[in-house]
Parts: structure tokens; C-alpha cells; sequence
């Protein structure tokens, strides 16, 4: 069984938790992904790897609490089992021979961003990192980021901690002070990366974008995750997840998204009011 | 004496109009009394054509005449010596153009109901029997399977009963594959699937799941780990697309995808959390089982039309001649010669019709099917608010790419010997859909069972 070692709330939506999974720990690398069920009869959930503990047998994963999927998965705590953890699954991100590098990183899409950053810094690569938060109360892994930078710059939506502004205008900050990167990395929600790409196309910067389209099974079955890079068509869980961001059609992908928007809207109220009650009667 | 009845005792099934609301099993199976009568019209020939054309050679002739003599549980241990999922194979087995295909009776009227039969001394066995395992003498050998479904299953349960250790490995989290997230409740109830695997973990086979060969584990390290011999019984991989504009609308399915929300995640149940579309009007575009099973699915979602789409003729189709006569009962409209060149989308990205043109037949191909042409100036729209593309699979890459020196063809597909299912890795074997594209059930189980014939034969030699 998956046992959570260990859990805690980074911020009032995003939690982080390590979960024993011996085999997947053994083999996960930055950019692979878990599929993971709370219960029999959950929902399957597809979360990137945010860090691994090869001697530990350990997984962690960070996760926003936004739909009705994720709230059941919260309600586990220290102790209690997850029925199914799968992986590592997908492709890892592309880190050798890479000398100086910028990582991106928006929002939640941080927890994916940092594993890639410190493993470039592990193997001696000049790391630059840029993230971006919409307030302060929303800032997560800024000390982990910090350790394994060699330059920083934190950013907020509303100034409220950090820089005012989007992480786009300092990535394009960094490029126009003189940096020469080898690549830009960047994770986040669709709109970021697709702006992102946006400005280092501009300054002909190769990016690579990690996507998290909707899945089923992950092994390369469903085709639920397909998405168009270059004109073709991809699959996230076997192709990707990591793409040349200039290649992606980023409009199909957002569109693609919100295909279960009004269900998941549903699902989550049901899922709020089945926890709160559930809450009530264990209080 | 025999019956001459020159048609097949009826299968009792649901009403069409009831049971396309509803995703209970389509038939219901006979009694005792329709199966000993159905059986008494086997004549019990001489030259048993039935049974070469059963790709697990059952012994069709000996277990029928156990029912005609109401000995079914005599009948079971003749089906058991040949197949190891019996009532999944009476129930999804293409038997026309296999065993009931070649029957002797056929040739003036209906074949025996072979496959209703078998369903019915499965059902019976599992109904009335409280088995009596005889586990195998351990033989000391240990054995790899990679894939939970059809042939590997088959496999696993073939060596079980040798006396091998055998382990299987299944990337979903639920055992069974095609037969779990493919095939619909309604076809294959998932409770006969689950006993059929409980029984081969009662002769000691283990099963694991959420465990990707070639992810997790690879081909190298299952031997490191001290097995003997694999089996890849990986299955089918990701689904095709036309390459036709609008594919990637929003209600644009796979078949898989359709499949595996509603019967592995059961989006079908209003307490699922497994989201769904719910259509309106949907068109399945492929001829065969899997896309009579997504149109069947779609029409009990819910769905006020629902169309196959298939380039070829009725006589073409793919599909096994009962599921197109239940499709077109439960009021699936069969569009043949008509072929999509192009998805439309509403301002949101919503499909909102299809467009297609007509086709006609012409000179046979390569496959000896007649070649399908496109008729001049017959285009059209159809409407509809979902497309859910069921034209096959491309081999599943993560095997392949993480395993040194196992061949595949130009399609991806594992190459092996036909007798024994033997790759270019010494040791490995492989079966089902990994090795053919996308088949049958029953063909995967032949495989299976092949290989564990010659998995024994290479082992017990050493």
C-alpha cells in the first residue's frame, strides 16, 4: 500500500505530500508524473513529480486543491493509504549538456519546475530562476528555489511580495540584460507558457513547456492527452509531457482543457458539500 | 435423438427499448432446459469441424454432449481443459466465423449455438460449483506476464496449472484489460470478469497491479529479478486519428477514451466522478466490435441518434454479426459508404457536425476487400455534437523502446515465431495485441495459450 508519509499546506489551496512508493522512487526523474486514485472508485489523477528519495522510497507530489478530485484526495492525512500510485510515467525532462538555463515557473506549476531546477543545479548548470505568484499568501518552495539558483527573481501579480508583475516581463528583463540561454524551461498554467514562448521566440531562445492535458490511463491508451506540436499529433503520456514550446499548439490545448469545466464545476460543488457535512459530523 | 430443429434455441435478452437505457447484460443466457435442448441438435460428427476452427481447440462436440446429457459440470471440465475464461468467451467470441462458422447443421440452417452454450455451462459452473482447487505440484520455475487481459491471462492461468510461479503485471489498477475497460457491461458483465480472475488467483497466480513494464520495471530487470521466461501480453496501444481537420475539438473521442471512462471509470453511474459527455447526436466512425460497443454506450448515455459511420458496406462490417443485430435493434443508424473528411466546431470549440461524402465499392485491394472510392459531389453534413473515432491502435511504444533487441516490425507490432510466440530475446515471449494490432479476444488467448505450451517445453527442458 502507498502510505502519506508526510503532508503539509504550503499555502491555503497547494499541499505537499510524500508518499512511500518504492518502485516509482527508484525510477522517477524531473518531468515524469504519478497517476494516482485516493480511493476505490476515485477518480484517476495524473500529478507531476515534485521530488523522490531513491534510499527513502519516497514520492512527493504538490497538488492545488481545485476540483472535486483533489478535495477527496485531502481528505487522506499522515498514516492513511493512497489505493493506487502509478509511475513514473511519461518522459523526463531532457537535462544533459545543458550549461545555463532559465526555469519559468507559474503559480502551483512551481512544484514541477523545481525538481528540474535543482537537478540542473546538481549537475553544475548556471540556473536562473523566474516564478510567479498571483499574491504573497500563494508563494511556494521560495527558499528551495533560492538554494538552487544562481540568480532569482520572485514575482507577484499584485506586487505584494517580490516584484510586481508577470514572470514574462523579467524572463524578457534577464534575455535583454545579456543572458545567453541554452533553454528556457517553463511550467505553469497554458496562458503562461504560451506567453512565455511568446517572448523567447522573439529572442530565438529554445523553450521547452511541460503540458498537463487531460488523461485517462497514462501508459499511451486513452489518447485523451493528444494535443498538436509541429502540426502533428502527440500524446502528453508517452510523447511528452516536455515539448518544444514553439511548436505547440498552445489555442487547442486551453480549449481542450475546459472541455469538462461545467462538470467539473458540479462535481466539486457536491464534493464541497459532501466533505463539510462529513466535516460537521466528525466534529 | 438428435433435435432437427433447423434454428437455434432463442437466447433470451433484454427488449430492445428497455435495454438501451440501461446497462445491464444484453442476453440473459439459457436454462437448463434451452441448453440440453440446444445441445441435442449437435449430431456429434465425425470430423468435429468446429473444432479446428476454434482457435483454443476446445473439444466442442465433448463438452455439448455432456449438456445434452445434463452433466454440465462434466461439460465444464472439458471446456476448462482447453480455454481459461470460458464465460468470457462465450459471450465475446466471433463464433460465426470460427466454430459455429465450420458446424456440420449450418449448412442447412442455423449452426448449434456453440457459444451459447459454452456461456451457459460457465455461467452454471460458477453459479452451482464450489471449486475444489487442485493446486499444481510447484515445479520451482518462475514466469513473468506482462498484461492482465486476454492473452496474458490465458497464459498465466496455462502455466499456473503446470505448476509454475507466475506473476502478473498490470499497468491499470484493475486486472482484465480489454475485458475491464474495453468491452461494456452490458456485453461482459465486470462481475464475470472478476471471478474468472479470482479463480486463476485461487491456482496461485499473483497479480500486480499499477505496476508499467517498461516504466516501472523493465524486460531486464523482471529477468534480474529471477524469472525465467516473460510473456508480453501488452496489448493494444494508442488509438488512431484520420488526420482529417477538427480532431481535436472538444467532443472528439477515441473509442478507448469513450470505453474507458464509462467501464473502467464507470462514468456511467450518476455517482461517478468520472466526467462524460453527454451527447445529443454522436457518430462512431469505424465498422468493428469496439465501435459497436462505443455506439451502444453512446445510445445508453443517453443520446437521441447515434450513427456508425463506415466507409465500406453492411456486408463489409467488421464487427461480430450479433452486436450489428443488436446495434441496429436497439435503433443505431448505420451510415455505410460514407467517410469524414472534416470535424466542425462551433464558436467554442464544440463539434457541431461532420462533414462527409459518399462512397461506392470498387476493385478489391490488398486485403481483398473492395476498395472504397469517393463519390463525386456527394458531400454532406451530418449533425452532430460528438465524433468518437474507432478506426484502431498503434503498438504501445513503452515496451519496445525500453527493451534492447526485441524486434518489431515497420508498424511497431513485436515480431515472433507463430508456433511458439518466441521474440528475438531469448526468453520472451509475446502475444495478443502487441504482436497482431488489434484482433479478438479469442485469437489473444490462443497466443497466450501457445506460449505457455512452449514457455513449458523450453523450461521443463532445462
Amino acid at each position: 500500500m502507498f502510505e502519506i508519509l508526510s503532508k503539509k499546506a504550503l499555502n491555503p489551496t497547494v499541499v505537499r505530500m510524500t508518499i512511500s512508493a518504492p518502485l516509482v522512487a527508484r525510477k522517477a526523474e524531473p518531468g515524469q508524473f504519478i497517476i494516482l486514485r485516493a480511493r476505490d472508485n476515485s477518480e484517476r489523477i495524473p500529478l507531476t513529480v515534485a521530488d523522490y528519495d531513491r534510499e527513502a522510497g519516497s514520492v512527493t507530489i504538490i497538488y492545488q486543491i481545485v476540483g472535486a478530485g483533489t478535495m477527496e484526495l485531502n481528505t487522506l492525512n499522515e498514516g492513511d493509504c493512497l489505493h493506487d500510485f502509478v509511475g513514473p510515467l511519461g518522459t523526463p525532462t531532457h537535462t544533459d549538456g545543458l550549461k545555463k538555463v532559465c526555469i519559468v515557473g507559474g503559480g502551483v506549476g512551481c512544484a514541477i519546475a523545481y525538481p528540474v531546477a535543482k537537478k540542473l543545479h546538481e549537475l553544475g548548470a548556471e540556473v536562473h530562476s523566474v516564478v510567479g505568484f498571483r499574491n504573497k499568501d500563494l508563494v511556494i518552495l521560495e527558499d528551495d528555489f533560492r538554494a538552487v539558483s544562481d540568480e532569482m527573481r520572485l514575482m507577484t501579480d499584485d506586487g505584494s511580495y517580490g516584484e510586481k508583475g508577470l514572470v514574462t516581463a523579467a524572463l524578457e528583463q534577464l534575455i535583454t540584460d545579456g543572458n545567453v540561454y541554452d533553454e528556457v524551461i517553463a511550467i505553469g498554467p497554458l496562458i503562461m507558457m504560451k506567453f512565455v514562448c511568446q517572448v523567447t521566440k522573439k529572442y530565438g531562445v529554445k523553450t521547452i513547456v511541460s503540458m498537463n492535458p487531460v488523461m485517462v490511463d497514462g501508459t499511451g491508451m486513452c489518447g485523451g492527452c493528444r494535443l498538436t506540436v509541429g502540426g502533428e499529433t502527440k500524446f502528453a503520456c508517452v510523447d511528452g509531457p516536455d515539448f518544444d514550446g514553439h511548436l505547440v499548439d498552445f489555442d487547442e490545448a486551453m480549449a481542450r482543457g475546459g472541455m469538462y469545466r461545467e462538470f467539473e464545476a458540479h462535481a466539486r460543488e457536491a464534493a464541497c458539500n459532501l466533505f463539510k457535512k462529513e466535516g460537521e459530523a466528525n466534529a | 435423438m438428435p433435435n432437427m430443429d433447423p434454428k437455434k434455441t432463442p437466447m433470451p435478452s433484454q427488449e430492445p427499448c428497455i435495454r438501451n437505457h440501461n446497462f445491464d447484460e444484453v442476453a440473459l443466457g439459457y436454462t437448463a432446459e434451452m441448453a440440453v435442448n440446444e445441445a441435442k441438435r449437435c449430431l456429434n460428427c465425425k470430423n468435429k469441424p468446429c473444432v479446428s476452427a476454434c482457435p483454443v481447440c476446445i473439444d466442442i462436440p465433448g463438452f455439448i454432449q455432456h449438456v445434452a446429457n445434463e452433466d454440465f459440470e462434466g461439460a465444464y471440465e472439458v471446456l476448462s481443459r482447453s480455454t481459461s475464461l470460458p464465460a468470457v468467451c462465450g459471450r465475446v467470441c466471433p463464433q460465426e466465423s470460427q466454430c459455429e462458422g465450420k458446424c456440420v447443421r449450418g449448412i442447412k440452417g442455423e449452426s448449434v449455438g456453440i457459444g451459447r452454450l459454452e456461456r451457459f455451462v460457465a455461467d452454471w459452473h460458477r453459479q452451482n460449483t464450489c471449486d475444489v482447487i487442485r493446486l499444481p505440484e510447484p515445479n520451482g520455475h518462475k514466469v513473468a506476464v506482462i498484461g492482465a487481459g486476454p492473452s496474458g491471462l490465458t497464459c498465466a492461468g496455462d502455466l499456473a496449472k503446470m505448476g509454475y510461479d507466475v506473476t502478473v503485471y498490470e499497468a491499470l489498477h484493475v486486472a482484465g484489460g480489454v475485458l475491464s475497460y474495453g468491452i461494456p457491461e452490458f456485453r461482459l458483465p465486470k462481475s464475470i470478469v472478476a471471478s474468472e480472475i479470482e479463480g486463476l488467483k485461487k491456482l496461485g497466480v499473483k497479480i500486480e497491479c499499477n505496476i508499467v513494464i517498461g516504466k516501472t520495471l523493465t524486460v531486464d530487470e523482471l529477468f534480474d529479478m529471477g524469472f525465467e521466461a516473460l510473456f508480453i501480453g501488452s496489448g493494444a496501444g494508442l488509438p488512431r486519428f484520420m488526420g482529417i481537420p477538427g480532431e481535436s475539438l472538444k467532443g472528439v473521442y477515441s473509442a478507448n477514451e469513450y470505453l474507458t471512462r464509462i467501464n473502467l471509470m464507470k462514468a456511467y453511474r450518476p455517482d461517478s466522478t468520472t466526467p462524460i459527455k453527454r451527447s445529443r447526436k454522436v457518430a462512431v466512425v469505424g465498422g468493428g466490435n469496439v465501435a459497436m460497443d462505443a455506439a451502444r454506450c453512446a445510445k445508453r448515455l443517453g443520446a437521441d441518434e447515434v450513427y456508425i459511420v463506415y466507409r465500406r458496406g453492411m456486408q463489409e462490417l467488421p464487427a461480430r454479426h450479433e452486436e450489428v443485430e443488436h446495434a441496429q435493434e436497439e435503433g443505431i443508424i448505420f451510415k455505410t459508404l460514407c467517410n469524414p473528411v472534416e470535424v466542425l466546431g462551433d464558436e467554442n470549440g464544440n463539434v457541431c457536425g461532420m462533414r462527409c461524402v459518399e462512397m461506392t465499392l470498387g476493385e478489391p485491394d490488398a486485403s481483398g476487400r473492395r476498395r472504397p472510392i469517393v463519390k463525386e459531389g456527394s458531400e454532406f453534413v451530418l449533425d452532430v455534437d460528438t465524433m468518437i473515432m474507432s478506426i484502431g491502435t498503434s503498438p504501445n511504444p513503452l515496451i519496445r523502446n525500453t527493451t534492447p533487441g526485441l524486434d518489431t516490425n515497420r508498424h511497431g507490432c513485436i515480431v515472433v515465431e507463430e508456433e511458439t510466440g518466441l521474440t528475438s530475446r531469448e526468453g520472451v515471449y509475446a502475444g495478443g495485441d502487441a504482436v497482431t494490432g488489434a484482433a479478438t479476444v479469442i485469437l489473444a488467448m490462443g497466443a497466450g495459450k501457445t506460449a505457455a505450451q512452449a514457455i513449458h517445453e523450453k523450461l521443463s527442458a532445462k
